[in-house]
């Protein structure tokens, strides 16, 4: 866990969960099917490009929008690695923590990422460091709480060994 | 210590002896709030957690009101595993299908009351805080932690101070007023932040008013919007409720990273354009854009004062032919309200289309989905691009008057025009 690594796709600001999941496969009782709807309106390709594609760079108030936690499990089922955004909205942030990806807040230039970049993160230390753009980022660390539950696997996987 | 109202309530509800922004704590929770989700994730997570019950099936407040009645097969099978997981668990508040929207209905029947910590599978659970009480939205995972042990992590919250003063002319709403807001914050201006409601317009703001207001501050980020409790408040309750209370009100040396104030007077009719419910313009900047589709209704405003305001501006006339207007009441009760106030014989009069009680055509999901590169006007609140249906069409949200007088002529109009 402490230590990430994968290849970088960008996103916009204010990328909002209605686009991550559509209403109309929200229903969807399977959640591999309803990842093939991921960020359809935004890029029609993402599904594809995540074959390559594992690290998340969006920009400001990632994920505003509704509650649905669908909006975290289809990046997992699309073997998203982590998150990293200049900022992300309220429950979409608990979400992401709540199931095991780390979530990263990280003011970012245009000039750090690039579609394709290889990056590694360590959570540890705070720091990404970009391969392709050979530069190091620092990171505001995640508090001692949510780097438990990261470790953990989420709030699910913590409460389980708790109960065991 | 000073404290702010959240901080006040969140120190009610765990066991930490100082609580200050920025913190994480455990609460625990008062009551939970959960729909449709219930038959997403959140069934099965809990079923593989191997327990026999959850931590109190009366604090658990349950209602399906998304895709009511099923529009599809797949809405079908959710809504029977969410009624199979209410029956094994034994929930006592198991609201069914024909109440209405949650955020309405939790509140008519006295479930959000003064000082309580409430959190719901919806992200418009801030409405609540017009109550005074602190209300948020959680995911499924949350809402499984709530289930198993009635205990969830927060962070504090730093506070705003939002003083209101004077009040709203005729024709603007609270409607108006917090699209204003959240213009002047940005979307992301309060991410986190629990917004606290002070002033002395707040005893002339309605209860429907102060609801719409709580509603939308998750569309500037907040994690609360909360009211000061006054009289009107305490009357409202009193037929609601039979439930002890107290009202919370924050320390007067509690210290707010951002106070600011509006003179209600100041504020007008506005309208959110899409993509965002921020990007603001003023409705004589848009007038005569002509709309297929003006939607009232919603958790945001389908209550009564809403249908009172568009029944006073439709009273015998007819909505123009190009344009086709939907009216979902926030609740089986608000109906029945409507039907007695000849409401509902107004609206049909006029060519609207009534619909039963659900959030169907603000989440794009029936009873008023928008085709290809159709415009709509609603009182909604969510603009995002293929919300209310094809990814072409475009929504924009204004106050119920706003969405009845424009429905009138076909084209975005000024209410203040047609109000007499």
């Amino acid at each position: 866990m402490d230590k990430i690594e994968g290849f970088v796709y960008i996103l916009g600001d204010d990328i909002n969960t209605d686009a991550i999941v559509p209403s109309h496969a929200l229903t969807m009782r399977d959640s591999n099917e309803m990842a093939k709807y991921t960020l359809e309106f935004i890029d029609p390709d993402f599904v594809k490009k995540t074959k390559s594609l594992d690290i998340i760079v969006a920009g400001e108030n990632f994920g505003t929008g509704s509650s649905r936690e669908e909006a975290v499990k289809v990046f997992k089922n699309l073997g998203i690695k982590a998150v990293i955004a200049k900022s992300f909205a309220r429950i979409y942030f608990r979400n992401l923590i709540n199931s095991g990806m780390p979530a990263i807040k990280l003011k970012w230039q245009d000039a750090n990422f690039k579609n394709g970049d290889a990056i590694k993160i360590d959570l540890n230390s705070g720091n990404i460091i970009n391969q392709t753009q050979k530069l190091s980022l620092k990171f505001p660390k995640l508090p001692k709480f949510i780097m438990e539950v990261l470790e953990e696997g989420g709030i699910i996987k913590r409460l389980k060994k708790k109960f065991d | 210590m000073s404290y702010t109202i959240a901080e006040k309530i969140f120190k009610s509800h765990s066991q930490t002896d100082k609580i200050e922004p920025g913190q994480f704590i455990e609460a625990e929770i008062d009551l939970i709030m959960v729909h449709e989700q219930l038959g997403g994730r959140i069934h099965k997570e809990y079923e593989k957690l191997g327990l026999n019950q959850v931590w109190d099936p009366d604090k658990i407040f349950f209602i399906l009101d998304h895709w009511v009645p099923a529009p599809t097969v797949s809405a079908a099978q959710m809504h029977k595993d969410c009624r199979k997981f209410a029956e094994k668990y034994n929930f006592v508040h198991n609201m069914g299908m024909n109440k209405g929207i949650c955020h309405q209905v939790l509140p008519e029947m006295g479930f959000s009351r003064p000082g309580m910590l409430i959190v719901g599978s919806d992200s418009h659970t801030t409405t609540y805080g017009a109550f005074n009480c602190l209300s948020t939205g959680i995911g499924a995972s949350d809402v499984v932690m709530v289930f198993a042990t009635g205990v969830l992590w927060f962070m504090i919250p730093e506070s705003f101070k939002v003083e209101l003063y004077n009040n709203l002319k005729e024709g603007v709403m609270s409607k108006d007023f917090i699209l204003t807001f959240i213009s002047d914050v940005s979307t992301k201006g309060a991410l986190y932040k629990s917004l606290e409601f002070h002033g002395e317009s707040i005893k002339d703001l309605s209860i429907d008013s102060r609801m719409t207001i709580s509603n939308m501050v998750v569309e500037a980020g907040a994690k609360f919007g909360v009211f000061m409790p006054d009289k009107k408040l305490e009357n409202w309750l009193i037929n609601r409720t039979d439930k002890p209370y107290s009202l919370v009100k924050p320390d007067k040396s509690a210290e707010y990273e951002v106070v600011v104030e509006y003179d209600l007077s100041e504020i007008s009719p506005v309208i959110a354009k899409p993509p965002d419910p921020s990007n603001l313009a003023h409705v004589e900047e848009l007038e005569g854009l002509k709309i297929d589709q003006a939607f009232l209704g919603s958790c945001t405003n389908g209550r009564m004062e809403d249908l009172r305001i568009a029944a006073r501006i439709l009273k015998g006339h007819k909505i123009n032919p190009k344009t086709r207007m939907i009216i979902t009441p926030a609740s089986k009760e608000i109906y029945i309200d409507a039907m007695r106030e000849g409401l509902i014989e107004i609206f049909l009069n006029s060519g609207a289309i009534i619909t039963n009680s659900t959030c169907g055509a603000c989440i794009g999901g029936h009873l008023g989905v928008l085709g290809q590169n159709e415009i709509c006007l609603s009182s909604s609140n969510r603009n995002f691009t293929g919300r209310m249906g094809d990814p072409t069409s475009q929504i924009y949200l204004a106050s119920p008057a706003t969405v009845a007088a424009s429905a009138l002529k076909g084209e975005i109009t000024d209410p203040r025009e047609v109000l007499v």
